[in-house]
């Protein structure tokens, strides 16, 4: 049983992170800061149009461009062209077009890829574009998922029919489950599309590295080691001759997991002409070329007894994939299907997802991959049922959530959650949230007809961390493992190098790596480097998404600075001629059992290891500890969250009034990280449930191409959440802590619209589109009115 | 994100402005705050052959009493407009919408002058100036001339100011004593009016004696609601200005939109306005 972690050590102490000092001052290395000399400058011509095949392509007057140095089209790119990879055929029958770096035959989405130009400098490569001219033959643009299914429809690919990617089942029993109900409500839900809007665009640079045959590429990226591997498996690049860089990242949010066709350029392009080529994205080039998610279509039965126990629950989900599968693009819905029962008990659980081509922007992972779909529908679902019972929805949670004596307990999903409480985080939620009083508050708004209606919104949601054991991942047919690596190395001076495979862009690995690292060893922390992102420094790594990193990398830490301990306590054994066994190690040095005033410290091992003039016999120089851990298990966070919503009932404005997060996450290295998590985590999924939302025409047009029609919240539009954390360490991983990276975008989205609904139930209103725009809103109350009428 | 090639000249006077609009042709554009400006060069919306930038021109700064009227410089920032005590005594109208626009880097970084000139529908202030009776000052090759607000605004972006003209400075009657607000539906803090009212009011004894109502995003270019304005005289109850505001959208043809569609802007113009009046009247 792991225990929960005491404060005593530097491991839970809310630490100011070290990175921010550099990013405060400006001293950052943003991949477009990266200057090589003599690069050329990529500017790509993008797509005006969803669907059309490429008549010709005309170069000539790019050519002629002063500054131009080379362009190309997918002909005269020839073997240089290559794959953008997919590493997650879902099914033994998953539909996986080719989606080459620049595209031939036809264009597929508006942003798709036709020529690029390489230019001495920026300005000239980006005046260059304007001069390629393609000769488009407009195509039937398939943008709707409805339509894409329908009998004659025009094919995204022709290799696909009915537009259909995929079909993924699992479970099942749902019917017998209905038929023995009282009570079974059917919902439709829209998850919308939405774009990750990191705040640092993305950006390559690729250089050939003098006279050897190495490359690096600079990649503004979460996955440094895992685009080295698929970089070679696409280009043909012998693997050990590529170095992938992710310097300081900023922001990823899933939108950076990715293989992007940009990156297979600038480095084809690069080892060709032998000169580096750089290439920086702009915003209007974000909204249409990296990866979009959600977009799913679901159709959600619960059934139940009148007393309120949930029975079954059958999940039908239409996937958009986009025009092209990208890196785990037919994966990603698939990561939430085993969320839909969330905290709760059920008899039957029944799965069927379809993934759908559409001639729109590729989707992939974005902050939660699936299980905000997931959470949002069965915290959305638990609501409704609660209406349609007359029952409270706080109390119908209750009568079917796991109950905290009852883990590890194996979920309809077929899940084994290992531990969590519920009740607890509850009880904590409300505490803070004043139920009694919002709901007397809410009583006398509907009594007085007050144009400004007030609703509470819940969301108790758990989700799962930790990506992911290799097994698992290996019987989903995901191609690689899930495993995470450490290495941790004594210096002379008894400094610290800490190796790990994970690669933050944000997150503060380096504070919370060094306080868990510095907690075991017993160095300083301000002594302890961590060095990430680099696959010339940290050869190996799975890296940063699926809030893995501490959740899997942390175990690795663990491992690797326990095995440390163990390397140095035979030197140790023979500096203070006792046996090794004889040794206790605390606070960075080892002493001899009974005799404390015998001891020596990890620094001065350090240096007898270097210098190794007085080495036990086999005992080799140098101390390290290395660790590749493959997880147990996924973690299971939870929580719950309470949204005070104003709903003015007469302009459809929704304002969020006030927001309590209670979250368990199990141990926390560093509190003031959690709480920074949370809090970006709530604010992104207020923005998927109120702002945000990618919005195409008929005819394939992207209608949310900048941050002016794309709306994203700032601090003026959210209110000061309160936060807390209750404590239930995981059983599953050595450390006893979860993740939480994801779980506020995962938890608030439901929560957002549950508190709308319920301020306008009185009024007929089941459900409000995301986003829950005033006219959304507007619209909700009018239709619900018209029926009433 | 790398405006195309374009030749920049910084005149100090209105005259020398003028002379390089001439020079320029069809293609010369004017520079104020850039608010709007650099966004449109840098996604090359508009390719324009010379820059004349009028951040110099002294006679374009200010904000002066002019006895009956307040006369405010095109080159004047949002923020200057929307904290000056001559301003916020006679112009309440002005200065609570423009205490809308945006947000307090761009309302420190914009002028007032661009946004009028600007022309865009969902402006903030554009209907300040109609409803208020504005008049602007414009200088050109045949010296200036003097267009009221109802002249002014042309169409979507278009305005009376042609290609070799500079907007120098924009006058509006002295509302002394009126009380104002300005209600702005948007969806996040920063983002344009979906739809907003102006409103500013004369009362007399608890009751409305005259009142003013500009729309924003209502159209083409900012509305004056004069048949509101017109029934709201004489109201002293939140009945009779709900009643008033019920004609806000008469004759308007909205545009659509991601944000909202024609009938959802109207039904905001009545409840906007509705929201406006009272709150500029005081009356609940």
């Amino acid at each position: 049983m792991t225990e929960i972690l005491e404060s005593a050590g530097v491991i839970g102490r809310p630490l100011r992170r070290k990175e921010d000092a550099k990013l405060l001052h400006g001293r950052t290395n943003w991949t477009d800061n990266i200057q090589v000399p003599g690069a050329l400058h990529m500017a790509l011509v993008r797509s005006p149009m969803a669907h059309a095949r490429i008549k010709k392509v005309d170069l000539s007057g790019a050519l002629a461009m002063p500054g131009v140095v080379a362009a190309y089209d997918a002909a005269s790119l020839g073997d240089l062209n290559a794959n953008v990879l997919c590493v997650w055929p879902v099914t033994d029958d998953t539909v996986m077009p080719p989606f080459p770096a620049l595209t031939g035959d036809k264009v597929r989405h508006v942003g798709d890829v036709v020529a690029i130009v390489l230019a001495t400098d920026a300005k000239s490569a980006e005046d260059a574009i304007a001069a390629v001219d393609v000769d488009y033959e407009p195509l039937d643009a398939v943008v709707d998922m409805i339509d894409a299914m329908s009998p004659g429809s025009a094919l995204v690919h022709d290799a696909a029919a009915n537009n259909t990617c995929y079909v993924y089942n699992l479970g099942g029993g749902y019917a017998d489950a209905a038929a023995k109900a009282d009570v079974v409500i059917k919902r439709r839900f829209v998850n919308q599309r939405i774009v990750a809007g990191f705040m640092e665009p993305r950006a390559v640079v690729a250089a050939p590295m003098g006279m050897s045959d190495e490359m690096t590429l600079w990649s503004a990226t979460q996955i440094p080691h895992v685009l080295r591997v698929v970089l070679s498996l696409s280009t043909g690049i012998p693997e050990q001759n590529l170095r992938i860089v992710a310097p300081d990242v900023g922001g990823g949010f899933g939108g950076k997991l990715q293989m992007y066709r940009e990156e297979i350029l600038a480095l084809q392009l690069a080892r060709h002409l032998g000169r580096p080529v750089k290439w920086n994205e702009t915003r209007s080039e974000d909204m249409v070329a990296s990866h979009h998610g959600r977009d799913q279509i679901q159709d959600i039965e619960l059934a139940a007894t009148k007393d309120g126990r949930i029975l079954g629950m059958n999940v039908t989900l239409l996937a958009n994939m986009g025009a092209y599968l990208q890196i785990i693009t037919p994966g990603t819905p698939l990561l939430g299907m085993f969320m839909y029962c969330g905290i709760y008990k059920m008899d039957a659980y029944q799965f069927q997802c379809t993934g759908v081509f559409t001639n729109t922007t590729p989707t992939d992972a974005i902050r939660g991959a699936g299980r905000p779909e997931a959470t949002f529908a069965i915290e959305r679902m638990m609501d409704e049922l609660a209406a349609e019972l007359g029952m409270d929805p706080m109390e119908l949670r209750t009568r079917n959530w796991i109950q905290h004596h009852e883990f590890p307990f194996t979920t309809a999903a077929g899940l084994t959650y290992d531990t969590g409480n519920y009740e607890a985080a509850t009880a904590r939620a409300l505490e803070l949230f004043g139920m009694d009083e919002l709901r007397a508050e809410q009583k006398r708004r509907r009594e007085s007809g007050d144009p400004v209606q007030l609703g509470i919104g819940i969301s108790t949601f758990t989700e799962m961390c930790g990506l992911a054991p290799s097994r698992t991942l290996g019987a989903l047919k995901y191609a690689a493992g899930g495993w995470e690596h450490c290495t941790i190395r004594l210096l002379p001076s008894g400094k610290v190098e800490l190796v790990t495979g994970t690669s933050p862009h944000g997150q503060g690995h380096e504070t919370a790596w060094s306080q868990i690292a510095s907690d075991i060893l017993g160095i300083p922390v301000e002594d302890i480097d961590v060095i990430h992102s680099d696959t010339g420094r940290a050869p190996y790594g799975m890296d940063t998404y699926g809030s893995r990193s501490l959740a899997v990398g942390g175990q690795a830490i663990k491992k690797a600075a326990d095995r440390v301990i163990e390397n140095a306590r035979p030197i140790a054994a023979h500096q203070l001629e006792c046996a090794a066994e004889d040794l206790d190690f605390a606070n960075g040095a080892f002493s001899v059992k009974g005799d404390p005033e015998k001891s020596v410290t990890l620094g001065a091992l350090a240096w007898a290891a270097f210098s190794a003039h007085n080495l036990p016999d086999g005992i080799e120089p140098m101390i390290s500890g290395a660790a590749t851990v493959d997880p147990e298990d996924f973690s299971y966070p939870h929580g719950t969250h309470l949204a005070a919503i104003e709903v003015d009932t007469e302009t459809g404005k929704v304002r969020v009034r006030s927001y309590v997060a209670v979250d368990d996450v199990g141990n926390q290295i560093n509190p003031m990280i959690v709480e920074g998590q949370v809090h970006g985590g709530v604010a992104m999924g207020i923005g998927q449930a109120l702002y945000e939302g990618v919005e195409y025409d008929a005819d394939g047009n992207l209608l949310t191409a900048s941050l002016a029609d794309y709306l994203i919240p700032s601090a003026a539009d959210l209110p000061s959440f309160t936060t807390d954390r209750t404590v239930t360490p995981s059983t599953t991983h050595s450390l006893g802590t979860k993740g939480v990276g994801e779980a506020g975008a995962i938890a608030s989205t439901p929560a957002i619209i549950n508190g709308i609904v319920d301020a306008l139930r009185p009024m007929g209103v089941t459900d409000v589109l995301m986003p829950a725009s005033p006219q959304n809103v507007w619209r909700a109350i009018q239709a619900a009115k018209g029926a009433g009428a | 994100m790398i405006p195309a090639k374009f030749d920049y000249v910084r005149p100090s006077t209105v005259d020398e402005a003028v002379a390089a609009l001439v020079a320029g042709g069809d293609d010369a554009k004017i520079l104020g705050g850039g608010q709007s400006l650099m966004p449109v060069l840098r996604l090359r919306m508009g390719e324009p052959s010379v820059i004349v930038d009028t951040t110099r021109i002294d006679e374009m700064k200010g904000i002066t009493d002019a006895g009956d009227a307040i006369v405010i410089g095109a080159g004047v920032t949002h923020d200057e407009v929307a904290k000056s005590p001559l301003v916020r005594e006679h112009l309440a109208l002005l200065a609570a919408a423009t205490e809308h626009v945006a947000d307090r880097q761009i309302r420190h970084r914009g002028t007032m002058g661009g946004a009028m000139a600007h022309a865009d529908p969902a402006g903030d202030q554009p209907p300040v100036a109609l409803a208020m009776g504005a008049s602007f000052t414009i200088a050109g090759p045949g010296g200036r001339r003097t267009v009221p607000a109802s002249e002014f605004f042309v169409d979507y972006f278009t305005t009376a100011v042609g290609p070799d003209e500079v907007l120098v400075s924009v006058s509006f009657p002295k509302h002394t004593g009126w009380s104002a607000h300005y209600e702005k539906l948007n969806r996040t803090a920063q983002a344009w009016a979906i739809v907003a009212a102006a409103a500013t009011v004369r009362m007399d004894g608890g009751a409305i004696a005259e009142a003013r109502i500009g729309l924003t995003n209502m159209g083409p270019g900012p509305i004056r609601a004069t048949a509101v304005e017109q029934a709201l005289v004489g109201a002293s109850t939140m009945a009779a200005i709900a009643a008033a505001a019920e004609q806000a959208a008469e004759g308007t043809s909205p545009t659509e939109d991601i944000h909202a569609d024609a009938e959802f802007r109207k039904h905001l113009a009545r409840t906007l306005t509705k929201r406006a009046v009272a709150k500029a009247a005081g009356i609940s």
